[in-house]
């Protein structure tokens, strides 16, 4: 059994916070690399490189890369062999998430009530996802996500006969309909089968996956190529101001589902895929 | 590149075209959803509004903080779709001739630009670090219990822009995906 203490919780996911807002990881630049060189519109191409202009200035003067810092996602996975000591650990998150967004000077995005719109002033709450698993280690990640990209992701429930056919015709649907409004180059995050909210969180999960990796499944990696290159064919392009890289990748996650469903949940990423992962 | 200056005039705004690059110097305001509504309101209600907006410019953004020593945090566009519902009446109403965002706009934002002259530029998404380097002074003037969404006076020096809607209602997004599009 391994302790660990709430105040190392609330320290690490305040920096996790800055981190992720300021820092984009090595995937990203070569996904950026890539996306120039395949690039044919000058228009894109040049936007492509403002973006890593921006990125390193963020990263050298510590500034937010984009001033949605979003509201703060954060997945746990928690040993089944650790035991939090010393308060309540969602109480420890959102002190993290308090300090982070306060101290790194990145804007408090959270209202605090959908209807009455009143902000929390701290960015609180953070939205936390738990899983327990084998172990005594506690797996950090802080996501924050910003509502450019969110607002233009969906989910349907989808039948068994549409198959294939019909996950990419919705998703395609969804990406077209996004249009310049998610900041493209985006990332595709397809959360498939489970049910009506584990697809969505499946989607969320596809995101974290490294830019340029394929899922394990052959049959669901050919489907993420596939994707990837109809999504690219519709010419939206970078900033949607027309181009070849409309997305830098599409990740699935799948889940076992109902004999009678297909659900499919898109969760659009904008081209400032940010997260930031810490273990304890 | 084109270097213009606010306030903007027919003559400046008749001659820029979608797609077009240009550079803003000036005075512009900020204003996102929360400020667009207690505008609207205001308007409605018959109450006199915190700023003019006859001639001016918005930019659609919810800026970082200032660090200290700094001007503004991290300060690019938000989604300006958002907006559309309130944006004819600024426009027709209270004077507006320019607006800086990044995404769609609605049939009836088009109309209206195309009615009372007016321009809608594109800043590049999730470039706020750079953007907010462009920024040389920020005062917050309206609704400063909004926080990031109160109405702040930005002066601005070499706002790098792209044309996005022009007031013959020419659309560079149109035009843009047309011409990379492989499928139909």
């Amino acid at each position: 059994m391994k302790e660990i203490h709430v105040s190392q919780i609330a320290n690490t996911v305040e920096r996790l916070c800055i981190e992720a807002c300021t820092i984009l990881s090595e995937d990203w630049w070569q996904a950026m690399d890539k996306a120039i060189a395949q690039e044919e519109s000058p228009l894109g191409r040049e936007i492509l490189e403002l973006l890593k202009e921006n990125a390193r200035l963020a990263a050298s003067t510590s500034e937010a890369i984009c001033q949605d810092t979003g509201i703060a996602v954060v997945f746990l996975e928690i040993g089944q062999d650790v035991r939090i000591t010393g308060g309540s650990l969602y109480e420890a998150i959102n002190e993290g998430v308090c300090r982070g967004y306060t101290r790194g000077y990145l804007r408090k995005s959270v209202v605090k009530d959908p209807l009455i719109r009143q902000n929390t002033g701290d960015n609180t709450p953070a939205i936390i996802h738990t899983e327990i698993v084998p172990g005594s280690n506690l797996k950090i990640t802080v996501a924050p996500k910003g509502i450019g990209s969110e607002n233009t992701s969906g989910l349907k429930m989808l039948k068994p006969a549409d198959g294939k056919e019909g996950i990419i015709r919705y998703v395609l649907e969804v990406v077209e309909q996004a249009g310049p409004n998610p900041c493209p180059p985006i990332i595709v995050g397809i959360g498939l089968g489970g049910n009506f909210e584990k697809a969505a969180l499946l989607a969320k999960k596809a995101l974290l996956r490294p830019l340029g990796q394929r899922h394990l499944a052959p049959h669901i990696a050919e489907l993420e190529e596939e994707l990837l290159q109809k999504i690219n064919a519709t010419g939206i392009g970078p900033q949607g101001l027309g181009g070849r890289i409309t997305a830098l990748d599409v990740h699935i996650e799948t889940y076992p589902t109902h004999i009678g469903g297909l659900p499919v949940a898109v969760n659009i990423q904008c081209h400032a895929a940010r997260h930031a992962e810490a273990l304890l | 590149m084109k270097r213009i200056t606010t306030p903007l005039n027919p003559e400046i705004i008749q001659e820029l075209k979608a797609g077009e690059r240009v550079s803003l110097s000036g005075i512009i305001y900020t204003a996102r959803d929360a400020a667009h509504k207690r505008l609207v309101e205001a308007y409605l209600a018959g109450e006199e509004l915190p700023i003019n907006l006859e001639d001016q410019i918005i930019y659609y953004v919810g800026p970082c903080p200032a660090k200290p020593g700094r001007v503004i945090g991290s300060a690019g566009p938000t989604t300006s779709g958002r907006m559309d519902p309130y944006t004819p009446l600024l426009i027709r109403e209270l004077g507006l001739k320019g607006m800086i965002g990044k995404g769609s706009r609605s049939q009836e934002v088009i109309e209206a630009i195309k009615e009372k002259g007016a321009v809608y530029f594109l800043a590049i998404g999730g470039a706020g670090a750079l953007l907010a380097q462009r920024i040389k002074k920020a005062q917050v003037v309206a609704y400063e219990d909004l926080g990031p969404e109160a109405i702040y006076q930005l002066e601005v020096e070499d706002f790098p822009l792209i044309v996005g809607i022009d007031c013959y209602g020419k659309n560079a997004y149109l035009e843009g995906k047309v011409q990379y599009r492989l499928h139909t």
